[in-house]
């Protein structure tokens, strides 16, 4: 692992949902704070900066991590996903976020980006689970507003429409 | 008009839309147009938006101590650390602002700074501004503090005693307010009353928690004399006026905005006001826009609480379990300073003290106090949680008692349903309910009669289940008025009435007919933009979509009240009905213009699926946008007498609001919701663990305006509640420590911990407001905490039950006090119960070198350098005292100590104790220990020590769990290092422990 001054900024290049980016940062700069003021990519919020609360939950090279555990030099190379790539197109919500939308799986959405990354990443890798695997996953988040009942609803709909069930019309809360 | 479709396409099915065409948006649960921004990261929150060009950071030093006077700052190597333009301490704030005002009448200041004194842990001390966070939290930590640490008090009881430490000169001892109240005729009441029941209870200190925490940029102008502030304040905006005047500028120079978006608040956002004083100075001086975000750890430590609550509740009571009077005997804790707008918290529930029973007979000893705690301020609930506590405790007890089913004696004493609108002992008018069907509906819908047999059938089986009810009337849209109960009825003629719930709605129409809502009411993520829209399409005939809908606050440009904000439930019955209005007073003169324009009555007008049209001939038609742009185009196409239709604002207040009157009868707020919540809970016999088996929340909040967020709001208000009652408490230890200043100490629940409710709901609308429906977000926080609390005493057969109900005090009830521990131990430390944070050990450890040498090298400052982990130097003041600079990590928090050391008792080379004390950015500590030497048959050295320390500060907030072994990790450094130095040596049993004693003397704090 090379060493790097404390006292200089460094270059950073990373693959941000897809398209190549690049940011100055001192060693010691946290990924959240890189992210959102060093790129603009605020979608990725801050909650605890001691890795609790999960909403700044993104996925690096494959793999979830809280960013604001992360520096930003470490992902100098890495592929960097965060909520800004999750929707297919500019005017389009994925399936998850439609379900999240339908079921009222969010009220002030300050947590909601890290629980759809961590989402997106586990329904990638375990496309039919139960609704344990789903609590389980979703115990690395804390969400203040909802109660968390609506968002195992919109996870396990979401679930079931990628596993080729048809979507369910609507449900209320 | 071509249909058009703004917004975003989703994936799958969209949301519901109306079932029926023609049928109103409102009580449907479309999807909410906050959410497609928010899900795809575009969201608008105070962190997110851009500042301008020059901004600077601002970091903040805060007290270690709960109580300490401040002897020296030095600020001379924080202000030449890099990148730093301004470090401004207390008295500094005091030149550059007034004091806040504080909300008793008493010669008491209340600076958002420390100014000469710190009363609570996280106090800001000093600010520290420059180029960027990290550079201000550099010179944060190059602030040099010198304090004298005074005694402090934390508990509310203990602050009435005439020997506690007194924290303002300018009150009676730490009380604030001493009011006492009567109602009816309790003493008769008592006299005759077969049974005299009672109980003594105290409520913690919790939060809501949002997981955005505060965050403001200030910027001020010299040229005009003007401030402008963005903050994520939620008001009420009565403390602009407390702003402008600690600023000490006209309130039409300061101009304050909100963001966008909010990342919650449930109340606690309106304690972001003192720091946009500070943030507000700080830019003053500096001449620059300042900008500051909170961490988690100043806004679990300092941002604000919910009040705790000492009361004894006395009722009495017939054979029956009717009750005849209540007696209330309340020790409101509000922390530290008396802020604005408390002490609310106490009298936001005042017309409400006797629940939703009809109890005529009413005696109130309402005091206030100060402790050495963060300030108080709001808080989902307001109040409605520590009331209810005491009441539905009451009321549970009086059922076992009396030996009657509690059910029984709440159904006995509920006001009666043809009793509306009903005026209770102290002045609330209860708007509208069926208390009785409410009860019937909830148990027959929510299944109690089967929970009563899942209770026997556990029981039989050896078991801890126990049944939990109760039954609350949910205050909402308070009155601005009855916080002025705290004063006597002479003070309030003095001081002008205060009244109201003044809300705030503005509709616009543009040049092309489209309708623009504003309302000064500051959501914090329960999606007031979607229900406006449904509001004020249902009026103008239009779809939600058609609407758009601003909920921004700008205080220069918009229309708004002190009562504007977002608080007190008061969005659906206040705010939702100003929008309502406002759209039907414009859409009164649409109606005319119409009229003329398709030469019909006024009256034959409707507004129906986009157009404006005649009821008898829906052919004779017009587009609304049509209709509605024509004020700007052809004002004068108009019929005479309509003025214009662009822009209407309408301000409602209900006229029910009336200041408190000469008998301190106070209708403290316009609506009054009613709950019904039952439960059954298991406590595990061996962990004491508490698991819901079944929650049943019964609801009436009037009209339901949309029912997936009347369900989301109890449902959030659920989990804040199943937390506080639960798991959830800001501990303090008794020398004022904060204890859980992360959120692994301070813990939330998650998705494995929150059950979902059986929610249900009957609608009995409000008479009082324009839609009928009345505020319901924050019931849940009021009514389940003592449900479950009810339920876990009916489980474990206890009298008294403690909040939050952790297993270590469910432990104390069911199995008595934990016993002493054995008398000889080796464990290094040792975390006491109640909050005592003091470590204690002894134990013993062996070495190579003999006695003679032990002792040298402990007087020796250079072989204690060099042994000491992160030691930078031991200076020897003298052949007892020693002075040493060290830097130890505990967890997360690494930082650098001034430890000061001396020696007493020696008995060379036998035994010695040693005193000391460390000081630094991140905590203090102070120990004492005793250590023996004694030979071993093989020419070593057996060393004996004891000791006992204390640690406070950011260490003890945020390392409390990890002291244990992190102090083991650090110990066991010393350990190899002395060995090594002594010549080898192993450690015996327990040697490991040895050198925590010398951390505490020369390593200092943790």
């Amino acid at each position: 692992m090379s060493r790097l001054p404390a006292d200089q900024h460094h270059a950073v290049r990373l693959m941000l949902n897809g398209k190549p980016c690049s940011g100055d940062a001192e060693p010691r700069m946290l990924l959240t704070d890189f992210l959102r003021h060093e790129i603009g990519a605020t979608g990725t919020h801050v909650g605890c900066e001691h890795g609790v609360c999960g909403a700044c939950t993104v996925e690096i090279d494959g793999k979830l991590a809280r960013a604001c555990l992360t520096l930003a030099v470490q992902v100098d190379g890495c592929a960097v996903r965060t909520v800004e790539g999750l929707a297919p197109a500019p005017d389009r919500l994925g399936l998850l976020q439609a379900a999240f939308k339908r079921n009222h799986a969010l009220q002030c959405g300050f947590c909601t980006a890290g629980i759809l990354m961590s989402l997106d990443h586990f329904l990638r890798e375990v496309p039919k689970p139960s609704e344990q695997e789903v609590r389980d996953l979703l115990t690395g988040h804390l969400c203040r507003c909802t109660g968390y009942t609506p968002i195992l609803r919109a996870a396990m709909e979401a679930a079931a429409e990628l596993a080729g069930e048809p979507a369910k019309e609507k449900s209320d809360a | 008009m071509p249909e058009k479709r703004y917004g975003m396409v989703e994936a799958t099915s969209s949301a519901k839309g109306r079932p029926d065409p023609g049928s109103p948006w409102v009580g449907q649960s479309i999807a909410r147009v906050e959410d497609a921004t928010l899900l795809t990261g575009r969201g608008r929150f105070m962190d997110d938006i851009g500042v301008h060009p020059g901004t600077l950071h601002a970091a903040f030093l805060r007290s270690p101590h709960a109580h300490a006077d401040i002897v020296s700052i030095d600020v001379s190597q924080a202000m030449s650390s890099r990148g730093v333009v301004a470090v401004l301490h207390g008295e500094d704030i005091k030149a550059l602002t007034s004091s806040l005002v504080v909300g008793v009448k008493a010669p008491v200041e209340c600076w958002p700074m420390a100014v000469g004194r710190a009363r609570y842990v996280g106090e800001p001390v000093a600010i520290a501004v420059a180029a960027d966070r990290y550079r201000a939290e550099d010179a944060v930590d190059l602030i040099d503090v010198r304090y004298n640490v005074r005694p402090a008090v934390v508990d509310p009881r203990a602050a009435v005693k005439p020997e506690a430490p007194v924290l303002h000169d300018g009150f009676g001892g730490n009380v604030a307010s001493d009011r006492s109240f009567r109602y009816g005729d309790p003493e008769s009441a008592f006299a005759s009353a077969p049974h005299r029941i009672s109980i003594d209870v105290s409520y913690p200190r919790n939060s809501c928690t949002p997981i955005e925490t505060y965050g403001v940029v200030a910027d001020y102008n010299p040229g005009d004399d003007a401030y402008d502030v963005l903050a994520n304040f939620q008001g009420p905006f009565s403390i602009h006026a407390v702003l402008s005047r600690a600023l000490r500028v006209p309130g039409n120079r300061l101009r304050l905005r909100t963001p966008p978006d909010s990342g919650g608040s449930f109340g606690v956002k309106q304690g972001v006001f003192p720091y946009i004083v500070l943030i507000a100075a700080a830019a003053k001086a500096t001449g620059r826009p300042v900008k500051w975000i909170e961490d988690r750890l100043e806004h679990l430590t300092a941002s604000v609480s919910a009040t705790n609550r000492a009361v004894s509740l006395v009722a009495a009571v017939a054979e029956d379990g009717r009750i005849l009077a209540l007696d209330w005997d309340q020790i409101e804790d509000c922390g530290a300073h008396l802020r604005a707008p408390e002490p609310a918290t106490l009298y936001r529930m005042h017309g409400n003290l006797t629940g939703a029973y009809d109890i005529r007979h009413l005696k109130i000893r309402n005091r206030v106090v100060v402790t050495n705690k963060t300030p108080t301020g709001l808080n989902r609930g307001f109040g409605g949680p520590q009331v209810y506590f005491a009441l539905e405790r009451l009321v549970q007890r009086i059922a076992v008692e009396l030996n009657l089913d509690p059910l029984d004696v709440i159904t006995r004493n509920l006001v009666l349903a043809d009793a509306f609108p009903y005026k209770t002992a102290s002045g609330a008018l209860l708007d509208s309910g069926n208390y009785q069907e409410a009860l019937r509906r909830g148990a027959q819908e929510g299944g109690l009669a089967e929970l009563k047999a899942r209770r026997q059938a556990a029981r039989a089986e050896g078991r801890l289940y126990g049944i939990g009810y109760t039954a609350v009337v949910e205050p909402s849209v308070s009155n601005m008025g009855y916080i002025t109960t705290v004063l006597t009825p002479a003070e309030r003629r003095k001081a002008g009435p205060k009244n109201g719930a003044q809300a705030t709605a503005t509709i616009a129409i543009d040049p092309v007919g489209s309708v623009s809502v504003h309302v000064a009411s500051v959501p914090q993520g329960q999606g007031h933009r979607t229900v406006l829209s449904q509001v004020v399409a249902d009026v103008f005939g239009l779809k939600p979509s058609d609407i758009r809908v601003n909920t921004e606050i700008d205080t220069a440009k918009d229309a708004w009240s002190i009562a504007s904000g977002n608080y007190a439930s008061r969005f659906a019955p206040a705010v939702a009905g100003t929008a309502k209005l406002a759209a039907e007073r414009i859409a009164g003169r649409l109606r005319r213009v119409a009229a003329s324009q398709l030469n019909t009555e006024t009256d034959d007008i409707a507004f129906v699926d986009g157009h404006v049209g005649s009821k008898r001939n829906p052919d004779n038609r017009i587009s609304f946008s049509r209709i509605a742009a024509l004020s700007h185009w052809s004002p004068a196409a108009l019929p005479d007498g309509v003025g214009h239709t662009i822009r209407e604002t309408v301000f409602w207040t209900p006229p029910e609001l009336t200041a408190p009157d000469e008998d301190d009868q106070i209708n403290s707020s316009l609506c009054h919701g009613f709950i019904f919540d039952f439960c059954g809970v298991e406590v595990d016999r061996t962990t004491l663990q508490t698991r819901i088996d079944r929650y049943v929340t019964m609801h009436d909040c009037g009209t339901i305006l949309h029912p997936a967020m009347v369900d989301g709001q109890v449902r959030g208000g659920f989990a804040q509640a199943l937390g506080a009652a639960l798991y959830e408490e800001y501990a303090y230890a008794e020398d004022g420590s904060f204890l859980t200043g992360t959120l692994a100490d301070y813990l939330l629940p998650t998705v494995a911990e929150v059950p979902t409710p059986i929610i249900l709901h009957m609608e009995t609308p409000s008479p009082f407001t324009p839609l009928g429906s009345k505020g319901v977000g924050e019931g849940n926080c009021m009514s389940t905490p003592v449900c479950i609390a009810n339920a876990v005493a009916d489980a474990i057969g206890a009298k008294d039950v403690v909040l939050p109900l952790v297993p270590a005090k469910l432990a104390e009830i069911v199995r008595g006090a934990e016993p002493a521990p054995p008398a000889r131990r080796t464990s290094s430390t040792q975390a006491k119960r109640g909050g005592d944070r003091k470590l204690r050990g002894e134990g013993e450890a062996v070495v190579k070198a003999n006695a003679q040498q032990v002792w040298d090298m402990l007087l020796d400052p250079n072989t204690l350098a060099a042994v000491i982990p992160g030691c930078h130097g031991v200076e020897k003041i003298s052949g007892t005292h020693f002075r040493a600079d060290v830097t130890l990590g505990i967890g997360p928090v690494k930082g650098r100590y001034r430890a000061e050391v001396k020696l007493s008792d020696l008995d060379p080379p036998k035994a010695v104790t040693l005193t000391g004390s460390a000081e630094g950015g991140l905590g203090f500590g102070n120990g004492e220990g005793r250590i023996t030497l004694g030979p071993t048959p093989d020419g070593g050295t057996t060393i004996h020590y004891t000791y006992e320390a204390g640690i406070g500060g950011k260490v003890a907030s945020i390392g409390g769990r990890l002291l244990d072994g992190a102090t083991r990790v650090i110990i066991g450094q010393f350990f190899v290092s002395l060995a090594r130095q002594a010549g080898g040596g192993e450690p015996a049993s327990g040697g490991l422990s040895w050198f925590a004693r010398l951390r505490r003397w020369f390593g200092g704090a943790p």
